[in-house]
């Protein structure tokens, strides 16, 4: 009978490693106090991974004036990552300048639910996993092997989640920076009631928007 | 974050560390000091603890005799 795997949900704490990585061994309570992106990868030497490292890159000193760190994965070994890390900044001109896991054992894959067997057993998905200052795990994103990522909507949701944090608001479809909240609906009649006379962008009593 | 050369040199950024002790300090305190991430310096001490540089006292750490010796070289 196949092994159960169990993967790491959406306002659980985040599991916690040891890894050796282009950086050095680090631990996962290493992030305590800062917001982290722990993604992963096929593999290195890929095309579209190498697309993704460089848009990761790209946004990383918007993600370091937010406090998030960036931690990157694959089943490759510290050798491989160097290689490929140097071979960027060679060719393309892109230092990177995040850690990158060497997980050849795939102990932090299988901790995260990283591989999708029904795709490939020896390479992670693109799984991203958004982990909070008490890692607690915040988002969840998967994309499959043959697509890369919208790296833009992940700044999106930080800035969301955090805007989440600091306001205690939710933000709808789409939401920028800037763009209105929603401000949490009323739980009682008597609120609801008291709802419709404030003075934010009224829908209905469920359903108000509001500038912060 | 990788302290100590296979050939048992200091690289830069534990140099960097190991100069920012000259009173003890906190990790936050090494972060603001040196302009490096605070992950990387919790790293960096577990390994200058495990090569005999660094003390933990309480929640400072402080350069050892070995520390300060290296740092003279």
């Amino acid at each position: 009978m196949e092994q159960q795997r169990i993967m790491p949900r959406i306002g659980e704490p985040a599991p916690q490693f040891e890894a050796v990585t282009t950086h050095g061994t680090l631990r996962l309570e290493d992030y305590k106090g800062s917001w982290l992106i722990l993604f992963s990868h096929p593999a290195d030497f890929t095309p579209v991974c190498t697309t993704e490292f460089i848009a990761f890159q790209g946004i990383y000193d918007e993600l370091k004036k937010r406090n998030v760190e960036l931690l990157g994965l694959s089943i490759d070994s510290v050798y491989s990552h160097i290689a490929w890390v140097r071979n960027i900044e060679e060719k393309m001109g892109v230092k990177i300048k995040f850690p990158v896991i060497a997980d050849l054992n795939k102990e932090v894959a299988s901790l995260y639910g990283m591989i999708m067997p029904g795709e490939s057993k020896t390479e992670t998905s693109r799984a991203v996993f958004v982990i909070d200052p008490e890692q607690k795990i915040r988002a969840i994103i998967y994309y499959p092997l043959t697509t890369g990522r919208n790296i833009d909507e992940i700044l999106r949701l930080i800035d969301a989640l955090q805007t989440h944090e600091k306001y205690k608001v939710a933000t709808p479809a789409n939401w920028r920076p800037g763009d209105e909240v929603i401000v949490p609906p009323p739980n009682t009649q008597e609120m609801a009631e008291q709802r419709m006379k404030e003075k934010y962008d009224i829908k209905d009593w469920y359903f108000s928007k509001k500038k912060i | 974050m990788a302290c100590v050369n296979p050939d048992g040199t200091l690289t830069e950024s534990a140099i960097k560390i190991l100069e920012s002790l000259s009173v003890p300090k906190s990790p936050e305190e090494i972060a603001n000091f040196t302009d490096v991430p605070l992950f990387k310096i919790r790293s960096a001490l577990r390994d200058l603890i495990n090569a005999g540089f660094v003390n933990q006292v309480n929640d400072k750490y402080k350069l050892t005799d070995e520390g300060l010796k290296i740092l003279k070289k």
